[in-house]
């Protein structure tokens, strides 16, 4: 059989932290680099005695998220308890959702570099997390526990394994935390840990005499950290059941040795067995007596669907459809909400799409990337850019002028008509007063303005400019090409 | 008459028209409790400093005029499975808990402090409330005060001898299965369950949490009454807890409720029933016929033959896991001679459960485990529902339902240990209103001729405590057999 009949068949558990001031079942902060063990209580540390409130912020950002990935909510879901004995999980109990999730049957749409692909998802459910275990290394035999993260509510997101590359493993978990971020469902740091990613990869094999599909034993791969971990795990992962498979053909499939875990070791590129199929955990699922089932009625959850913003893929293709915008444009623009918000304010207040896009592209966003700040931290309002485009498109100064203006009032945080006002930018169009400056650029450069009657019509542009400077940047530049043309027997 | 002879609402006038001080009533139990605990081992641990300064704290409030709550300066026992941030230790009866502290106070100890109450120590139990005679302590087993040789009951049995030797007027215990009901009834005493919902749990250490109800003891209905007044009501930190407004049980405990059906459920009168006990309840249910009350034979077909068996998984399956938490790791008791990691887990649970505690957890593990669940938890979850709708279409036709609390009065020392099935057969009429969540009371009905106290168990809906408790009263009042006190509490005045 040949390998190119292997078809990478990858589905993908991401774990994201919600954006919550407290934690999913108890009052305790949500908080990252703090002392350890300083956000806890009685309930997160699992006490004897303590019970579990739902935090009802949590479920709402999950619904949100759920919603925006087109999931079905259903009118019941339950909690349930996940058994297994470890350090950082108090109870030996995790708080999760097992067979009747909070949303199901949902999508992502994806960009590729083949294309646009649509990922199935299977469902969307709300857990707790657990604390971190730190083992002191060669210095004595003993491990110490933090438990400020116990507790964080903690979002998954299966999709279906209808992914097929490393690419487009990383490409899906890229858009599934632009879209979190983008709905203020979480801040998904993956530094912080605020977001994790376990591919579990298989290769489909020719369907088997029956005409059933055929696959490769599954590993998944544990505790992703980056989205260049993920698209090189999944890489490594697909190369070696390639190898494996070829090996031995009859016996490297799922029927015979199902599922395993394994870690991955990033400064080698590797990965390596964690848990084989034999030593799977039973998690003696069983509903949570402690938690009330969640029941949300229908009005609530549409009320939930009108805080679900509009997605970025789909305002990408309306800023395309309704402003005119280039691929590219729409695309930077819509990358960020606050930014696409931004954007539509400021075209919103000037009546002119083109011309707000025009001011994004070159100055509030090199700016923002000159400072590498967030267009929320930028010291300047939709309001306050919009009257600075307005000047300029009215012609009381020039688009250079503005460019200038724009890092002024950065600068002094002044409004544009009042720094136009105090340094005398104000445009001029009068033409004797510009044909005078003309006159004298002609006369200064009468080389170049040989050059261009010769023939040479990148010369004009050198004019253009030395007319513009002798005016101190306040000449109407087409009056002054006007005049230049005229002048020069055009 | 000794103080300890009043009951908590005479105790409560006494206090309250300043004719007896907080600091005599709390003085008075704790010379009680010195005086028979040795015998009873009700208690765990007893708190005489703690108990005088907030005894002297509650007379200081009176003297300067202040309304120092419903349970003014009252001396109560509280079962030691409920968290309390006063120095005690909460020990759940269990070595794995040893001196753990808890740093909070469970919902009904803080209730019990605003209402005015003084705790004066915490009571016996079957470890984790894990049996029906108190004797599965990890601390030595509770005494019957009726006879000294015989068990109280389970596992609320050191709140249930306490209140009946008469050491404090009133207790808290928590009932899973009866375990407030059956040590109520063996002991001689009134015992309730509380429709599961009416009391927050929070603070109460988890064996079974959907069957577990804290609830009253009192030597009368009216302080039984008193003590549920003071308990009920929402707790936001108990999601099973239910935002019901708590009617006033006080005021309208002495209206009879007439007309009265009473629901005699044939399962409740068969096979296993001590012909005394059977003969004690049907007098009392005769009282009911002479006060205008009719009797209606009614069936609750899955609630004898399959209750026991779904209590058994359903409550050991919750407690296999609730119990998951005691390892060793983060407080409580660890093994000292472990060599690794899961080592420890196995050794510190291994010295640190007893035995009956481990046989629930393991009952519960394996009809929790991946291919067993379907056909213990599943089913067991559907026949909780048969029972449940067998009592409801019982309140349909009848006001209450009647019976025995226990099959037997309180049996010897040791003589169901050997056997847990009989042991388990103890709690064959109070289950079920644990698995249907509805509310339960046992009040007293007369003796044996031996001189064993006999309880009858009055059952009603969901949240009719304030009907239940009328009704019990309706035969209280025709029978105070609250009268009687133990030898032992009166010999030793």
């Amino acid at each position: 059989m040949s390998a190119a009949r292997l078809l990478p068949t990858i589905g993908l558990e991401v774990h994201m932290h919600l954006k919550t001031r407290t934690k999913m079942f108890c009052a305790c902060k949500v908080e990252y680099d703090v002392r350890p063990n300083s956000n806890v209580c009685p309930v997160c540390l699992g006490m004897p005695g303590v019970l579990p409130v739902m935090n009802r912020k949590a479920v709402e950002l999950a619904v949100r998220m759920a919603l925006a990935l087109d999931c079905t909510i259903p009118d019941f879901a339950k909690w349930d308890r996940k058994h297994y004995y470890y350090p950082d999980l108090p109870k030996n109990y995790q708080i999760s959702e097992y067979d009747q999730p909070l949303g199901a049957k949902g999508h992502l749409d994806v960009e590729t570099s083949n294309g646009p692909r649509r990922i199935g998802i299977i469902r969307v459910h709300l857990e707790e997390d657990a604390g971190k275990l730190m083992h002191a290394e060669g210095r004595g035999n003993y491990s110490v526990v933090d438990l400020n993260r116990t507790g964080t509510p903690l979002l998954e997101i299966v999709s279906e394994p209808d992914v097929h590359s490393a690419e487009e493993a990383r490409v899906y978990a890229e858009t599934l935390r632009q879209l979190a971020v983008y709905l203020g469902v979480g801040d998904c740091n993956m530094q912080l840990g605020q977001m994790r990613c376990e591919p579990n990869i298989s290769l489909r094999i020719a369907a088997d005499a029956q005409g059933r599909p055929q696959y490769t034993p599954i590993s998944e791969i544990k505790n992703l950290n980056s989205f260049r971990s993920v698209e090189r795990a999944v890489d490594f992962e697909i190369a070696r059941h390639r190898e494996e498979y070829e090996a031995d053909p009859e016996n490297y499939t799922l029927e015979k040795q199902g599922k395993s875990t394994r870690g991955w070791r990033d400064d080698e590129g590797t990965s390596f067995l964690q848990r084989s199929k034999e030593e799977a955990h039973d998690y003696r699922y069983f509903p949570e007596p402690d938690l009330v089932p969640f029941v949300p009625n229908r009005q609530w959850v549409d009320d939930m669907r009108k805080t679900v913003p509009e997605l970025p893929e789909k305002r990408r293709r309306r800023f395309i459809a309704d402003y005119g915008l280039p691929e590219y444009d729409a695309g930077v623009l819509t990358a960020e909400r606050t930014v696409a918000d931004f954007y539509e304010a400021v075209a919103g207040l000037v009546n002119d799409a083109k011309a707000a896009s025009n001011w994004m592209m070159q100055d509030v966003m090199r700016v923002m990337n000159e400072r590498k700040i967030a267009i929320t931290e930028l010291p300047l309002r939709p309001p306050s850019l919009a009257e600075l485009i307005t000047l300029v498109k009215h012609g009381a100064i020039n688009r250079n002028t503005g460019a200038e203006v724009f890092n002024k009032m950065l600068a002094t945080g002044k409004s544009a008509g009042q720094i136009v006002q105090e340094e005398g930018l104000v445009q001029t169009s009068d033409e004797s007063e510009i044909e005078a400056i003309v006159d004298k650029v002609l006369a200064a450069n009468a080389r170049i303005a040989e050059d261009y009657r010769g023939g040479k019509k990148a010369a004009f542009g050198r004019l253009m400019g030395e007319s513009m400077k002798a005016s101190g940047g306040k000449a109407n530049p087409q009056v002054v090409k006007a005049i230049l043309t005229r002048k020069l027997g055009g | 008459m000794a103080l300890t002879d009043l009951t908590a609402c005479e105790m409560r006038q006494a206090v309250l028209e300043r004719r007896l001080s907080a600091r005599e009533a709390a003085d008075a139990c704790l010379a009680a409790i010195h005086r028979l605990d040795t015998k009873v081992k009700a208690f765990l641990s007893v708190a005489p400093e703690n108990a005088r300064r907030r005894a002297a704290e509650i007379d200081r409030r009176l003297a300067a005029g202040e309304n120092v709550g419903l349970l003014a300066g009252i001396p109560v026992a509280v079962k030691d499975n409920m968290c309390t941030a006063d120095g005690q230790p909460t020990t759940c009866a269990s070595r794995i808990l040893g001196n753990w502290r808890a740093p909070y106070d469970a919902h009904v100890v803080q209730r019990l402090t605003a209402e005015g109450a003084v705790i004066v120590g915490k009571t016996n139990l079957d470890e984790f409330a894990m049996g029906s005679s108190t004797e599965n302590s990890a601390y030595g087993a509770t005494r019957n005060p009726w006879a000294l040789d015989r068990v109280p009951g389970g596992s609320s049995g050191g709140s249930a001898a306490a209140v009946a030797a008469r050491m404090v007027p009133i207790a808290l215990g928590s009932d899973t299965g009866g375990s407030i009901r059956q040590p109520a009834a063996l002991c001689g005493v009134v015992g309730m369950k509380p429709t599961y919902g009416r009391v927050s749990r929070y603070g109460l250490v988890a064996f079974a949490s959907s069957l577990d109800q804290i609830g009253p003891f009192g030597r009368t209905v009216a302080d039984a009454a008193l003590l549920l007044q003071a308990t009920a009501g929402h707790d936001p930190r108990d999601s099973t807890s239910v935002p019901k407004p708590v009617p006033d049980y006080l005021a309208s405990l002495e209206d009879p409720v007439l007309p009265l059906k009473i629901g005699v459920p044939r399962e409740f009168f068969g096979e296993g029933l001590d012909p005394e006990v059977g003969k004690r309840v049907r007098e009392a249910l005769a009282v009911y016929e002479r006060l205008g009350a009719r009797l209606v034979e009614i069936a609750l077909p899955h609630s004898t033959d399959y209750a026991i068996a779904t209590y058994y998984i359903v409550a050991t399956s919750e407690a296999s896991s609730n119990l998951a938490r005691y390892d060793g790791v983060h407080y409580g008791y660890r093994s000292s001679d472990h060599t690794d990691m899961i080592d420890m887990y196995m050794r510190s649970r291994a010295q640190g459960f007893g035995d009956e505690v481990k046989r629930r957890i393991m009952l519960g593990t394996y009809a929790l485990s991946s291919g067993y669940y379907d056909a213990y938890y599943k089913k067991a979850l559907a026949v909780r529902r048969l029972i449940r709708r067998d009592f409801e279409q019982a309140f349909q036709e009848v006001d209450c339902i009647m019976g025995p609390t226990s099959p037997t009065p309180a049996f010897c020392m040791g003589e169901r240990t050997a056997d847990p099935l009989s042991m388990y057969l103890s709690d064959v009429y109070t289950v079920s209103a644990n698995l249907a969540a509805i509310a339960g009371i046992s009040i007293p009905c007369g003796f044996t001729a031996a001189g064993l106290p006999v309880g009858l168990q009055i059952i009603t809906d969901v949240f009719s405590e304030d009907r239940l408790l009328r009704i019990a009263r309706m035969y209280e009042r025709e029978a105070d057999w609250a009268q009687q006190a133990p030898p032992l509490a009166k010999e030793a005045v």
